[in-house]
């Protein structure tokens, strides 16, 4: 007892609550749960019991003082607990519950009781123990000093029994902090709990809170608890850790043109916001990449909070999504429901359970905004921090639409909830108003870690899915719709003219060069005349010479002579002939 | 001390009374309800009539009194006449505990 040693932990598999304890709650101590009628006290209380039975093979007692015990028997079937099969060699219930027709004949304690259960717990091998609703008995001793007495006597009990206890007292709803009886209580257990019950917009919402910790560095920050069909489960913020695993590989918008601008397409595991105002086909976006996904062969969670099912496959079939084949599959799962039916704790539960039981890789929420709006501001940002942690720690790529009018006021909203530090990609839709027609525009606002285009681009709607118009920038404006159309039909126009100018001057051009190969050609020709003239004149002086000296030859032959050259001198007479 | 009972023949259309106290050993409530026990009941009667008394020790048989839904110790339980009545604490108000074992003083 006081001894600052931090004890083993007793594990919960209630789900969060192990981390946020490190490791759970403390081993062969008491804990002590305290809140109002209703928190789940005893819900809690039994969780952990029936889970330490069930995967820590731990055989458990739990001592009803409150409720008749096959009550709570029967209540923990709705969450999926086998206790019949688990009661017969594992967990025992005791009927503590004190008959109101009970006569108080004098002064009682606990220690037959405590033998009792010493002998279970031998007979068991138990190393949990409940006793719920302690309060209930405190009521009965009905003296301050028995009170005590008793008190002591339970936790001396416990601690001589090596049994991890969990005690349930129920607490004054205003401040169970300060209430004497539990200060008592308090000082005795070595963890001490406060679950709370209170109303966030008519939506109730449960909170978490441990208020002692013996020998341990715990949070005491209030979470977020949800009871949901599986037990109690308590929400961790994303600031327990930022690391998570992340991933270079890139896939699909499920718009060619939007992954052209993105550089590849969304990071697999990112998250994915993509705001706008209304009908600004910010579904069908999502739609998209839901199609996508499921034609990559990835099972893909689609919630909506707007639509139902038939009416989200149908309002997509009109714009060429179809999504109908992925759903017979069973690769898509569309989960419609409503958002103010919970809070956004159960909501993000529910969807993280649809996630596993699913084995879904791409997750679709449309619109987001029904996780953080359900809740005040405040808590908008915890909600929106922990979807994102919760989306991190699944390892499942996001997509969530939020309904935002203007940018300028998205970029404020948007800022003011987180989304903007928060989410990796963040599109937005936007209407552009230009010559009395509304078009539809997409930028690109941030996207971590890729290099994406800075431009604003129209989002055509168009029976084969959405595109993106190239960039058409004219005067520094980005022009869409009919504007964009009369203007490029104008540039059109003056380049065929252009066109035109050109052809003529070319032809102009060409007729010239012809001309003036033609006349190239004929004095090129008179050229070859002349010269073949010159040629002929001179070939005839040459033969002028040559014939006179070729007859001087042939006389000579004739008188058999040596033909002199003449002037050679005396010509040879010819020998006489014999 | 596990068993001390008197028994004696039933009186015509009456049945007897039957009880069983609960006890810790000898722990204080449950010492001080078996000496109120013998002062309520002087020599084993009530009215002048045998009371059956079964003293249970749960230090003894422990599953006992988990078996039999006692929780506190000391807990007297009126078996019979029906129906079954329990009185629980140390049986220092006299008056209280022969008002629920229906006798009147």
């Amino acid at each position: 007892m006081g001894v600052k040693v931090a004890p083993d932990r007793l594990q919960t598999f209630v789900p969060g609550l192990d981390a946020l304890t490190d490791g759970g709650l403390p081993r062969g101590r008491t804990t002590l749960i305290v809140g109002g009628p209703g928190c789940g006290k005893t819900i809690l209380a039994l969780q952990v019991l029936v889970e330490g039975a069930r995967r820590a093979r731990e055989p458990g007692i739990f001592v009803a003082f409150e409720e008749r015990a096959r009550e709570i028997v029967k209540d923990a079937g709705a969450f999926g607990w086998d206790l019949p099969r688990l009661q017969k060699d594992r967990l025992f219930f005791l009927d503590a519950h004190l008959d109101s027709s009970t006569v108080h004949g004098g002064a009682f304690d606990l220690a037959g009781l405590l033998a009792g259960l010493s002998a279970k717990a031998r007979q068991l091998g138990a190393r949990r123990i409940v006793f719920d609703g302690i309060d209930k008995l405190l009521a009965h001793l009905d003296d301050p000093a028995a009170e005590r007495l008793e008190l002591l006597r339970l936790h001396q009990w416990l601690y001589e029994s090596g049994l991890s206890g969990i005690i349930t007292a129920k607490a004054e709803q205003v401040d169970p902090r300060r209430s004497p009886r539990y200060g008592f209580l308090q000082y005795l257990a070595d963890c001490v709990v406060l679950l709370q019950h209170r109303l966030v917009d008519t939506v109730a919402s449960r909170h978490f809170q441990i208020l002692k910790y013996r020998g341990a560095n715990a949070s005491c920050n209030e979470f977020p608890m949800v009871l949901s069909d599986r037990g109690i489960e308590i929400a961790r913020y994303a600031a327990d850790s930022l690391d998570h695993e992340v991933s270079t590989e890139r896939i699909s918008s499920g718009v060619p043109d939007l992954d052209a601008m993105l550089g590849g397409g969304y990071f697999r595991g990112a998250s994915v916001l993509i705001s706008g105002a209304p009908g600004t086909a910010k579904s069908t976006l999502a739609a998209e990449f839901a199609d996508a996904a499921c034609r990559r062969r990835e099972n893909t969670l689609f919630v909506s909070f707007d639509e139902g099912s038939a009416q989200i496959v149908r309002n997509l079939h009109s714009v060429g999504v179809r999504l109908d084949r992925h759903l017979k599959s069973g690769r898509l799962h569309i989960h419609s429901t409503n958002a103010r039916a919970r809070t956004a704790e159960e909501h993000l539960l529910q969807i993280r359970s649809l996630v596993e039981s699913h084995h879904s890789r791409c997750l679709v929420i449309d619109p987001l905004s029904a996780l953080t709006g359900t809740v005040g501001g405040l808590e908008a940002r915890s909600n929106l921090e922990r979807f994102i942690a919760l989306e991190r720690n699944l390892n499942i790529t996001t997509l969530a639409t939020s309904l935002l009018e203007g940018f300028s006021e998205a970029h404020e909203t948007a800022t003011s909830a987180g989304v903007s530090t928060l989410v990796d990609t963040w599109i937005h839709l936007s209407y552009v108003i230009q010559g009395g027609e509304r078009n539809r525009a997409l930028t690109i606002v941030k996207s971590r870690g890729m290099g994406h285009s800075n431009q604003v681009r129209e989002l055509l709607l168009t029976d084969r899915g959405p595109s993106l118009s190239d960039v058409y920038t004219a005067g520094g404006a980005v022009l869409m719709g009919t504007l964009r159309w009369e203007r490029e039909e104008q540039e059109r126009a003056a380049r065929l003219q252009e066109g035109r100018a050109f052809e003529e001057r070319q032809r102009v051009t060409g007729d010239s060069v012809a001309d003036l190969s033609s006349r190239m050609e004929a004095l090129r020709r008179e050229r070859d005349e002349r010269e073949r003239d010159l040629k002929r004149m001179r070939q005839a002086r040459t033969g002028d010479i040559g014939t006179g000296a070729t007859r001087l030859g042939e006389i000579g032959r004739m008188r058999r002579g040596r033909a002199n050259p003449p002037g050679s001198g005396p010509a040879k007479r010819p020998p006489r002939k014999p | 001390m596990k068993v001390e009972s008197t028994r004696s023949p039933a009186r015509g259309g009456c049945e007897p009374l039957s009880l069983r106290l609960y006890v810790a050993g000898e722990a204080p409530n449950s010492a001080a309800a078996i000496r109120n026990l013998a002062i309520l009941f002087p020599g084993g009667k009530a009215s002048g009539q045998p009371v059956e008394i079964e003293i249970v020790d749960l230090l003894r048989e422990p599953l006992r009194g988990l078996l039999d839904g006692v929780v506190l110790s000391p807990t007297l339980v009126r078996l019979a006449p029906p129906p079954v009545r329990r009185v629980v604490g140390n049986l220092s108000n006299h008056e209280a505990v022969l008002l629920a074992l229906g006798i009147v003083p």
